[in-house]
């Protein structure tokens, strides 16, 4: 009975979020317009599109486990550092013996232990979840410049077929694997947050964690399993890093965590959880790899660029907020 | 309870294959690294003398330059039986770097090695231990005052770019249209090599620099801003790329968008740039020297200053104040030379 309180709950929440998604849309047009104009030769072509969603799909990847954990009132600063200790681990001399497998298990093994540690911090130690995913933050950079010693280190030529799905001859019908792959999560996502109860209790305790605990759900548990999913979306995105650029590095993964939080703020979910779409995280990630698309074609400095992501985003918030305000009052 | 100690079992059994597993997998062992056989070895210089205490302080090792800076200062301090290098962890914090600076002096070092995080930040700590009568090398990063440290050795970012724009004007005839792979645009050394660049592309009217972008020092950013370039311009002639570290992540996304027909020029002299170099396999044919073997000379030249020696190549009876590194263009031609001391 409790499921379906939180789940018509849910759902007046889904509308204004959709409301919020239209604005991103907008946003997302108005620089496909300012695209088309400036450089009507490389903007509108399918390979610039191919491009935009390639540059897309790690830090989105990330973004979906990092929707998850925000919906749930959490919050994972760790994600950039554990995907810099992903990449490392698994492309060390020693994993790369074991062949391609062992570099995939490997990078997913470490997302998913850093999780499980993070999320044993946070649920059963009781640490504040950015106290617990900034601790961890901090010991994964760390590893992970221990582990490499500073160094870069590429795949092996045993190993290159890994490295052969970024090229083209890897593409499905014009699709590079790494799109499919978060095409795949997304869709997974999407489906795990809005269609299962596991979606309906992420709501229900970052709506109101003790409301959630009363009716019986498990929130620490849950919670626990947050962060998991975040890691092992880390340790995916960690092997779609490897895939791209042929290698791991300590310097992997900086700031990717401001990128995911902005992304899925953006995006229309709540800071202090209980709301948020995946969609919405989505579009926020397409948002940002545009705009640097763009500057990048127009050759603008990096100085311009930064200045016009800082105005872009409050600009998309403020559009959302209105949006949502005059759905609110009608 | 029984359950209870099921969960245990488990936890237990996990922790214990997580330990295995990072036993099997963090080994990056691959054979002890060649000493790397630099310069001439002066006969007079060489021979051992007074016991000499080396100080070390350094940024954190978190770029495989900066890795290569600690390895070779290192690996020289150990070829010599009169020199004791005391190496402190690397900081990119200013603070913890002035406080490890401080106790280095405290410890009565001879001579001190400086590679500072912020040059202008840690001018201040030089200063000190130069007023404590220790003589400091300032390796790199130049302290904003001559008070500040004995002598200087260190790159030249101006000439790096420079030497890049002129190798690049000469392979292409003076004629056609560039693009450049910046590092981190806040940082000075960025915009020294990029006016050195500009500069020397002047010397050539016929060659236009057509686009920039900013690729951060790092492979993933490499890959990314390389692969927006080069949607954004399907024909060009030749490119720069200021750091061989991000040039990994470059060459993935030239290689990925199966582009080829243009030339490319790394910098700083990565083991894997200058191998692709000598196989010519790649687009890219050169790469401009930022070496790290400065690091292994500011050790030489620590000594030397410990036992009051010259230089001994020079008539001076001191050791120079300052010590600019030359940019070697590596090619092709002389990449055997450069090989060995390149940094993975």
């Amino acid at each position: 009975m409790n499921d379906i309180v939180v789940t018509r709950k849910r759902f007046a929440a889904g509308k204004i979020g959709e409301l919020r998604n239209l604005g991103l849309v907008a946003v997302l047009v108005a620089l496909a317009v300012v695209g088309a104009v400036t450089k009507p030769d490389q903007f509108l072509r399918v390979d610039n599109v191919v491009l935009i969603l390639t540059l897309s799909s790690i830090i989105g990847v990330i973004t979906v486990g990092m929707t998850f954990v925000i919906i749930g009132g959490g919050i994972d600063l760790s994600v950039g550092a554990v995907v810099a200790l992903s990449t490392v681990w698994a492309t060390t001399k020693a994993t790369q013996s074991y062949g391609i497998g062992g570099i995939v298990f490997c990078a997913l093994a470490v997302g998913v232990g850093a999780g499980l540690v993070s999320g044993l911090l946070i649920a059963y130690g009781r640490l504040v979840a950015f106290i617990g995913t900034l601790a961890m933050l901090a010991s994964a950079r760390g590893l992970a410049i221990q582990l490499s010693q500073g160094k870069t280190q590429t795949v092996t030529f045993k190993n290159q077929s890994l490295v052969d799905l970024g090229y083209k001859k890897s593409y499905v019908l014009g699709i590079p694997p790494l799109v499919i792959i978060f095409v795949v999560v997304a869709v997974i996502g999407w489906f795990l947050l809005n269609r299962t109860t596991f979606g309906r209790r992420t709501f229900a305790i970052g709506g109101n964690p003790e409301a959630a605990r009363l009716a019986g759900i498990d929130v620490r548990r849950h919670t626990l399993l947050l962060y998991v999913l975040s890691g092992l979306c880390c340790g995916i995105a960690s092997v779609m890093l490897i895939i791209l650029t042929s290698s791991g590095t300590s310097a992997n993964g900086n700031l990717y965590e401001l990128d995911a939080i902005a992304a899925v703020i953006i995006g229309g979910t709540l800071l202090s959880g209980g709301r948020g779409t995946l969609v919405g995280s989505v579009l926020g990630v397409l948002v940002f790899t545009t705009i640097s698309d763009l500057f990048t074609l127009n050759n603008l400095s990096t100085a311009v660029q930064q200045i016009t992501k800082g105005l872009i985003i409050v600009v998309a918030v403020l559009i959302q907020r209105r949006a949502a305000a005059e759905r609110t009052s009608p | 309870m029984t359950g209870l100690n099921r969960r245990t079992l488990l936890a237990g059994a996990s922790a214990l294959g997580a330990a295995a597993l990072a036993s099997a997998c963090t080994s990056n062992v691959d054979g002890p690294p060649p000493a790397p056989q630099g310069g001439a070895q002066n006969s007079a210089n060489a021979e051992p003398g007074k016991k000499v205490k080396v100080g070390f302080a350094g940024p954190q090792a978190d770029h495989g330059w900066l890795n290569a800076i600690n390895t070779n200062a290192r690996t020289e301090a150990r070829r010599y039986t009169d020199v004791e290098l005391v190496i402190t962890e690397g900081s990119n914090d200013a603070a913890t770097q002035a406080s490890q600076i401080d106790s280095l002096i405290n410890q009565k070092v001879d001579v001190l090695v400086v590679l500072p995080a912020d040059g202008k930040q840690m001018t201040p700590a030089g200063r000190k231990a130069m007023d404590a009568g220790i003589p400091v090398i300032n390796l790199d990063r130049i302290f904003d005052s001559a008070q500040s440290y004995r002598t200087w050795i260190g790159g030249d970012n101006y000439r790096m770019g420079l030497n890049a724009g002129n190798y690049l004007g000469k392979v292409l005839n003076g004629k056609g249209s560039v693009i450049e792979l910046a590092g981190i645009d806040t940082l000075e050394l960025t915009t020294q090599r990029t006016q050195g660049f500009d500069d020397a592309l002047k010397n050539f009217p016929g060659i236009r620099k057509v686009g920039r972008a900013a690729a951060e020092f790092n492979v993933q950013t490499g890959q990314s801003r390389m692969a927006e370039l080069l949607q954004a311009y399907p024909q060009f002639d030749a490119m720069w790329n200021h750091d061989d570290d991000q040039g990994i992540g470059a060459l993935q996304a030239i290689a990925q968008a199966g582009r080829t027909g243009f030339v490319m020029v790394g910098g700083a002299g990565s083991k894997a740039a200058m191998e692709q170099i000598k196989s010519d396999s790649s687009v890219l044919k050169a790469t401009v020297l930022y070496p790290p073997t400065m690091a292994a000379s500011a050790i030489r030249l620590a000594r030397l200053l410990g036992q009051a020696k010259g230089m001994g190549d020079l008539a001076e009876q001191e050791i120079p104040a300052s010590v600019t590194l030359s940019s070697a263009v590596v090619t092709k031609d002389n990449v055997d030379q450069y090989l060995p001391f390149s940094f993975e």
